[in-house]
């Protein structure tokens, strides 16, 4: 029974971690681009959905949609001010900017917040639910990461497979030139790509704070990085690959902690992506479904 | 009227200055090809008349409307389709797809009777239109690159050396294909290094040699010409 509730852990984690992962992976099929500040968008996500609920006290799901909008706007308005001006410069100048653009968010986080942790009250309004006599629990929090995580990639694959916008960032995201040659505005694609990767960093921050209720300026870093490696091992680019990607490297790190060490956890999850990316470069779903977006 | 002028095009690659200079014109219902040895700039003034790169100096007019600024989807929207070197299909996408995104500037309704043209012109197309565009032949895949930019519905249709890496049987059969858009009522700007199946369909004809016009005057003319023969046409 410890191991179900290790694996159901594992698994809630790692929709959180897939869920930032798709927008690693799909800014990074659209600009060939990696956006460090994407962990930061999650942090900022997160403390919209507290002061909202906290100070304003609207209920919970308006509070996410507020969310989702401020942080639709904010990865707008990162790409047309930071990463816009550097399109055709080398890349090493665009990761060098993404990681300021990173730092510049945490900082003015504790400038507006404080650097104090808050302490997050879950949006998820329902009791755990215990099976099997109380051996197994299922938080609820568990089960709406889990759901979302569902919707967001069904919806997401239907959305590059049936739409215009969609089809259209998976040509610009294989030839950009040629896409502008078929009448297809690149700049408007690339924006609405960090448009729906911020929304969902917006979700991914409110649930990972419901389900681990600690924010500060600096709560999106590791899981943005730990979200990026889950892209980079799923293979990046592909939006399967995020979700594969990121629910593994949950399970790997809750079995980690609960099986081997909490302190070497990260260690570990690390360990995995060194060896996967040894014996598969491209990651684990990079090579026949490429289907880049 | 002209429906494409060119007027004294420079472009540069960073230092280096690729188009010299250029001039050239496209009456409506014409094929005008240039033509020209790699690196003599031929691309170079396509890509710029689509705006993908930038003229530093000198005009470009499309339909008596000034180019200059203006992005490349808004240009396919005036009418002015590009097929690129290399066909360059998007390659995980499905035949019918790459049809969809030809039409990207055009409204949902008008697509339906567009697609059914481009496949009656191109059965081998419509046979494999749920296929991945990436495993077409290269015959096939420059006939679904033409198809494509005829989704858009051009005005004129600038081909970028169609031909290329293609086996002689199916080079003729994409000039015939060009000659019968051509008898639709497509005009055509033709890029080509095969200067003698160029030239045998254009009306008129640019050279170019190291990003300038060389020479010009219609095909027959050029096909003519000492010069053009030595250098161009194999003696």
């Amino acid at each position: 029974m410890t191991f179900l509730n290790h694996l159901i852990n594992g698994i809630s984690l790692g929709s959180v971690y897939a869920i930032i992962a798709l927008g690693y992976t799909m800014v990074y099929g659209i600009a060939k681009m990696l956006n460090f500040a994407h962990g930061d968008v999650i942090m900022v996500g997160g403390f919209v959905s507290f002061l909202t609920v906290s100070s304003a006290g609207v209920p919970a799901i308006v509070s996410v949609l507020i969310s989702m909008a401020v942080c639709t706007v904010l990865g707008v308005l990162i790409e047309r001010l930071a990463y816009k001006p550097l399109r055709g410069a080398p890349s090493l100048a665009v990761l060098i900017t993404a990681i300021g653009v990173s730092y510049f968010l945490q900082n003015a986080a504790q400038l507006l917040w404080g650097s104090d942790s808050k302490v997050f009250t879950s949006v998820v309004p329902f009791n755990s639910i215990s099976l099997a006599g109380g051996k197994l629990v299922i938080t609820p929090e568990s089960i709406v990461t889990v759901s979302a995580c569902i919707v967001i990639m069904v919806a997401l694959t239907l959305f590059t497979a049936k739409t215009k916008m969609g089809k259209a960032m998976r040509a610009v995201s294989e030839d950009k030139g040629a896409a502008q040659l078929m009448g297809i505005n690149v700049n408007s694609t690339i924006s609405v790509t960090f448009a729906i990767g911020s929304a969902l960093a917006a979700i991914a921050g409110i649930l990972l704070c419901s389900a681990y209720p600690t924010l500060s300026p600096t709560t999106g870093s590791m899981p943005g990085i730990k979200a990026f490696t889950a892209a980079v091992f799923g293979g990046i680019g592909s939006i399967p690959g995020a979700m594969l990607g990121g629910i593994l490297l949950g399970i790997i790190e809750i079995f980690s902690k609960a099986y081997i060490s909490t302190e070497l956890s990260d260690a570990i999850v690390f360990a995995v992506l060194i060896l996967v990316l040894l014996v598969k470069p491209e990651g684990l779903l990079g090579r026949h479904v490429r289907e880049k977006v | 009227m002209a429906m494409l002028k060119v007027e004294d095009i420079n472009v540069y690659y960073g230092s280096i200055h690729a188009v010299r200079g250029v001039s050239f014109e496209v009456n409506e219902g014409e094929i005008v090809t240039l033509i020209g040895a790699n690196g003599a700039g031929k691309s170079t003034s396509l890509n710029t008349v689509s705006g993908l790169l930038p003229a530093k100096s000198g005009k470009i007019e499309f339909l008596g409307r000034d180019l200059h600024g203006i992005a490349p989807h808004r240009i396919v929207g005036l009418g002015l389709t590009q097929v690129p070197e290399g066909r360059r299909v998007f390659s995980q996408m499905t035949v019918e797809e790459n049809l969809d995104m030809g039409a990207y500037t055009r409204a949902a309704g008008e697509v339906k009777d567009s697609m059914a043209d481009v496949y009656d012109r191109f059965p081998r197309l419509k046979e494999r239109r749920r296929q991945l565009a990436g495993t077409l032949s290269g015959g096939e895949q420059q006939m679904l690159a033409m198809g494509r930019a005829l989704m858009s519905h051009p005005k004129l249709l600038m081909l970028d050396e169609p031909s290329m890496g293609l086996a002689p049987i199916l080079v003729d059969q994409i000039f015939d294909i060009i000659k019968e858009l051509h008898a639709s009522g497509v005009t055509v700007l033709l890029v080509e290094q095969n200067a003698r199946m160029a030239l045998s369909i254009a009306d008129r004809a640019y050279v170019l040699e190291t990003g300038k016009v060389a020479l010009s005057g219609t095909g027959a003319e050029l096909m003519a010409s000492d010069k053009v023969r030595e250098a161009y046409l194999g003696g």
